[in-house]
């Protein structure tokens, strides 16, 4: 069930020919300027300034320059991108050409979810009614000289190419394999072109923010976290759904309006972030203190954490690229230590290991994938000992 | 063409994916805006260095150790082992030195807490899968991972260990054989593979904990496109990938009375054994290996330059025939510019993936296999031995030498006319199996009826040694003009080096009368069809560079234009060969090769055709000369056009 408020951002109201018309017709510098007033971040989870990024890939040289959505959209218990590319679709492409007018490109692609197909034939009927209406192609939304076309790249289904290296090796046809990062992809991204790579949800926002201005996106949210962000709620709640809410909400207060009153714990941020218990209910949710790419799932009295805990790693176990060896193996050995734990057979002085082993993860794996893969082992562990070592595991 | 690069000719190729590719900066368009130069602080000292110079070649000229598994000097950056991790203040995640460009000021930590429990970590992770034991292992202690875990006190399974193998060890090649439970991912196989040679038959597949290193549909190695140039097995920092040993049935060769046991040794190998004994790269052990092989039991002693002298004379005369047909009879079928045809990797390279380009390939065999038949036919008619009682062994740098002595086609006298292609690496094992103190052994000559070759089948051991080789004589013979006038002390630099693909062009200003030797096969008595013409010759080491300059002839370009080329399928030709100690490095290769040029230097004799042997060997035994009809039966080859097709 979506919940769409017509007072926040991303429902309000908005025509994207006449917005992208609006803004074609203003400076490039003046449109990066008033994302970056704005204090946009990516909407995907990493939280990346998104003016600056626009500027910095402006900036780079290259013959051609690329924009990419990221609309991979695979975090466990993340729905939110699928209403916006079902419903909101022209909004999202308008969103690309104003990123492609920013920086200077002439070709943009989304990269879509393989599970998504089913979406594909809504997105190439609307993608073929903006060509028609001259808002893609030459001469794009009335801008003389300005061209730029959008195609759609279906995904394969791993979960690693929702990160964005991983993602442009896998449109140039590799194995999806994040890259080394300097250099980042603003400057040696698609084809080794400069490429902004952005979340659906950014692009769109980013339309709203041009065409109502910074100062009116800035009234919702906190001054780190500015405006409102979409949530995919699941879980052990009377009212799943998409929501939008102001950025800096408390996690009680999101429970409170989807009905989850109840929980003893919500994952914030899907399987790579972290679950937060009801004691930590009154922290806010906000890149400043618990960030999110969008997944809430809420977990009722009666959940046992621990089969939590293994639900997600396993995740990640089959998910991790296996190039580097931290997550390659760690995550595989954090997995073995949670089945060790349902055994009761982990010894403290193993278990002690582990969460110094998902540490190491933490700060020497080589992408975010790597990286998150220990949250929420490290995190459930540490709000729920009690529940979980509630038995005494054998030396 | 690429012109110089900085890795002796080893170019990131554009296969590679992007992730694994040599790191490119942007170009620095303004030194003013950037700064060429970057102040980092690495463990407290202070140093300058250009912008974009990776973390750890900046430590590295502190003489700061950072361990390195996955990092090798020929391959591009992967940064996927994480051994090297270093802490940059400021930044949560610690960087992989190996991969992190210096682009701005950096106070770096390479020993911090946090890196040192992030390595040992990943140590233990990696022993976890990394089955079997080191005293088993070809490896052992000359194994990456093994001095690893001793200098981080690893001294239990942490995570505990693999009991049992999870894959079958591959043999099905001849040359290279892959145990796949002791490789730790690292990936230098599969970049040198794709990236350093552009073969690209290994490649990682699955994700997670079930990744592992697989061939196309993971096709047993023997049946799939693998050239067998066994780069792979030099650069596995472990015992994951080995060459085919042959040396249990070499011994019992050499302890069966009835069997006579010959060696031959190629250039490259005596110019790198020392090195698995203890001496710097570069020391040239050739006499007191003879030593070593005699008292090991080998009946002879034979030197592979003395078939590379005639290798000369029949490629030599090969070439001035193709030559000949083209400029006088006209005829149109005859195919220029000539491919070399000694390095069996290369062969099978162009086999495999320029098979409409196989009549290119010069139809001599090999110095090994022309040896091989000569020894199972003249030899052994002048020794009055049985053919079948001779075992020929070929002490050779390389991996695809194994290989290219069980193609069906090389047993023209009758017999498997190479019984055994032995390694540097396998026969270094052998003599310390002896006991024998390899370097303190005296010095002794190689054995007759071919106790001396020429230099020319010396440098044989260099990329750039055959084209030299063959210029020397081939020059001469032409214009009668001794080859030292032209060339001073006989050294042809233009064609000697490391850059990936060299061109030269030699005119000929006057020609002189054909050699007698040759006459027969040429059927003139001049070389007036050549006056006035421009020879033009090229060369190209490693597959990667030999691509390039067979696509530049696909498309009609300057090298389509050329006579010769010169291939080799390793990186500084077979002084760098897959069967070469370990490590390999371009320091390496090039002191190997400084040791070569300098024997090849210090020679009297260092023309193939003023070998006597050879001459003899035209005299008593080839009689109707260079590429007459019984050179031909022994002498001489025919290839496949393989494509995708193993056979």
């Amino acid at each position: 069930m979506t919940r769409r408020k017509t007072d926040l951002v991303l429902f309000s109201e908005l025509t994207v020919e006449k917005a992208l018309k609006r803004a074609l017709g203003r400076e490039r510098a003046e449109l990066i300027g008033e994302i970056r007033d704005s204090g946009l971040k990516g909407r995907g989870g990493a939280g990346f300034p998104t003016g600056t990024k626009w500027n910095l890939a402006g900036a780079a040289q290259g013959e051609r320059k690329f924009v990419v959505c990221n609309a991979d959209e695979g975090e466990p218990g993340t729905f939110k991108d699928r209403v916006l590319l079902t419903e909101y679709a022209e909004h999202l492409f308008g969103g690309m050409v104003l990123a492609a007018y920013c920086i200077g490109a002439g070709e943009g692609i989304v990269y879509l979810r393989g599970e998504y197909e089913y979406l594909m034939r809504g997105l190439k009927e609307t993608l073929a009614s903006m060509r028609e209406r001259h808002l893609l192609g030459k001469d794009c939304a009335g801008k003389k000289g300005f061209e730029f076309d959008i195609h759609i790249h279906l995904g394969a289904g791993a979960y690693v190419c929702g990160e964005e290296t991983a993602l442009i090796e896998s449109l140039e046809g590799h194995r999806g394999e994040p890259r080394n990062r300097p250099p980042f992809p603003v400057t040696t991204g698609y084809l080794g072109c400069p490429t902004a790579v952005n979340n659906v949800e950014t692009f769109i926002t980013a339309l709203h923010i041009v065409e109502k201005g910074a100062a009116w996106f800035k009234k919702f949210g906190t001054s780190k976290s500015t405006g409102t962000k979409l949530f995919s709620v699941s879980g052990d709640c009377a009212r799943p759904g998409v929501y939008e809410f102001p950025m800096g909400i408390t996690v009680a207060n999101l429970l409170k309006e989807v009905g989850g009153e109840e929980a003893k714990a919500v994952q914030v941020g899907g399987a790579s972030g972290r679950c937060v218990a009801r004691h930590e209910f009154g922290s806010t949710i906000a890149f400043e203190d618990v960030s999110t790419g969008g997944s809430i799932i809420v977990f009722g009295p009666t959940r046992n954490m621990l089969q939590v805990a293994k639900n997600f790693m396993e995740f990640f176990a089959e998910e991790s690229c296996g190039q580097c060896t931290p997550c390659r193996y760690g995550t595989e050995t954090l997995l073995e230590g949670i089945k060790l734990l349902e055994q009761k057979k982990c010894p403290m002085k193993y278990l002690r290991e582990l969460v110094s082993l998902g540490e190491t993860m933490q700060i020497a794996s080589k992408c975010g994938l790597g990286q998150s893969a220990p949250n929420a082992f490290i995190s459930i562990l540490q709000n729920f000992k009690h529940e979980i070592l509630a038995h005494p595991q054998g030396e | 063409m690429p012109a110089k690069d900085k890795n002796n000719g080893i170019n990131g190729s554009d296969r590679a994916p992007l992730s694994q590719r040599r790191f490119k900066m942007p170009e620095i368009r303004d030194e003013k805006d950037l700064g060429a130069k970057v102040k980092i602080t690495i463990d407290d000292h202070d140093l300058e260095v250009p912008f974009g110079t990776t973390i750890l070649e900046a430590a590295r000229t502190l003489s700061i150790k950072i361990p390195t598994l996955c990092h090798h000097e020929d391959l591009c950056v992967a940064g996927v082992c994480r051994i090297c991790v270093v802490e940059i203040e400021g930044q949560r995640t610690l960087q992989a030195a190996c991969a992190y460009p210096v682009t701005g000021p950096l106070k770096i930590s390479t020993y911090s807490p946090k890196v040192r429990k992030a390595r040992r970590h990943n140590l233990d992770l990696m022993l976890k899968h990394h089955y079997g034991e080191c005293y088993s292992c070809v490896r052992n202690n000359n194994c990456e991972l093994q001095s690893l875990a001793k200098e981080y006190g690893v001294d239990f399974y942490r995570f505990g260990h693999d009991d049992k193998p999870h894959h079958e060890v591959d043999r099905s090649s001849y040359s290279v054989v892959r145990d796949m439970n002791k490789c730790i991912l690292c990936r230098r196989c599969v970049r040198t593979c794709i990236d350093l040679q552009e073969v690209g038959v290994l490649e990682a597949v699955n994700r997670g904990p079930h990744t592992e290193i697989a061939t196309f549909n993971d096709m047993p190695l023997g049946d799939v496109v693998c050239i067998n140039c066994g780069q792979c097995i030099n650069r596995c920092p472990v015992g994951a990938l080995r060459a085919k040993d042959p040396s249990d049935e070499i011994w019992a060769a050499i302890d069966d009375p009835k069997k006579h046991v010959i060696i031959q040794t190629a250039p490259s190998p005596r110019a790198a054994i020392g090195e698995c004994f203890g001496l710097p790269p570069g020391t040239s052990v050739t006499r007191q290996l003879n030593t070593a092989l005699r008292r090991a039991g080998f009946d002879k002693v034979f030197d592979t330059n003395f078939t590379a002298d005639l290798t000369i004379m029949e490629e030599a005369t090969e070439l001035l025939i193709r030559l000949k047909k083209a400029l006088v009879d006209k005829d149109k079928t005859v195919k220029l510019p000539q491919f070399t045809s000694c390095s069996p990797g290369w062969v099978k390279f162009c086999e495999h993936f320029y098979p409409e380009f196989t009549d290119y390939l010069s139809s001599c065999k090999s110095p090994q296999q022309m040896f091989g038949a000569l020894l199972k036919t003249w030899y052994a008619e002048k020794a009055k031995i049985d053919p079948k009682d001779i075992v020929t062994v070929a002490l050779m740098p390389c991996s695809a030498k194994k290989y290219e002595c069980n193609r069906p086609e090389m047993t023209s006298s009758g017999f498997k006319d190479v019984d055994y292609g032995l390694t540097s690496r396998e026969l270094a094992q052998m003599i310390m199996e002896t006991g024998l103190d390899l370097p303190n052994l005296p010095a002794s000559d190689f054995d007759d009826p071919v106790g001396e070759a020429s230099g020319a089948g010396l440098i044989f051991g260099a990329t750039g040694g055959v084209m030299e080789a063959a210029l020397r004589t081939a020059v001469e013979v032409v214009t009668g003009i001794k080859t030292e006038d032209i060339f001073k002390n006989l050294d042809i630099t233009p064609v000697r080096g490391f850059e990936g693909v060299r061109y030269y062009e030699i005119p000929i200003p006057k020609t002189a009368a054909v050699p007698e030797l040759l006459q027969k096969s040429l059927g003139v008595k001049t070389f007036d069809f050549l006056k006035g013409a421009t020879l033009k010759v090229a060369v190209a080491h490693g597959t990667a560079n030999a691509r390039k300059v067979m696509e530049n002839i696909k498309a009609g370009g300057k090298f389509a234009e050329a006579h010769f080329v010169e291939f080799m399928a390793c990186p500084g030709g077979c002084l760098g060969g897959g069967g070469q100690p370990i490590p390999t490095s371009p320091e390496i290769r090039e002191a190997r090769a400084k040791a070569i040029y300098a024997e090849d230097a210090g020679l009297e004799l260092r023309k193939s055709h003023e070998n006597k042997h050879v001459v003899d060997l035209y005299k008593e035994f080839l009689k109707d000369g260079p590429c007459g009809h019984q050179s031909h039966h022994l002498l001489h080859t025919h290839y496949l056009k393989r494509g995708k097709r193993i056979v």
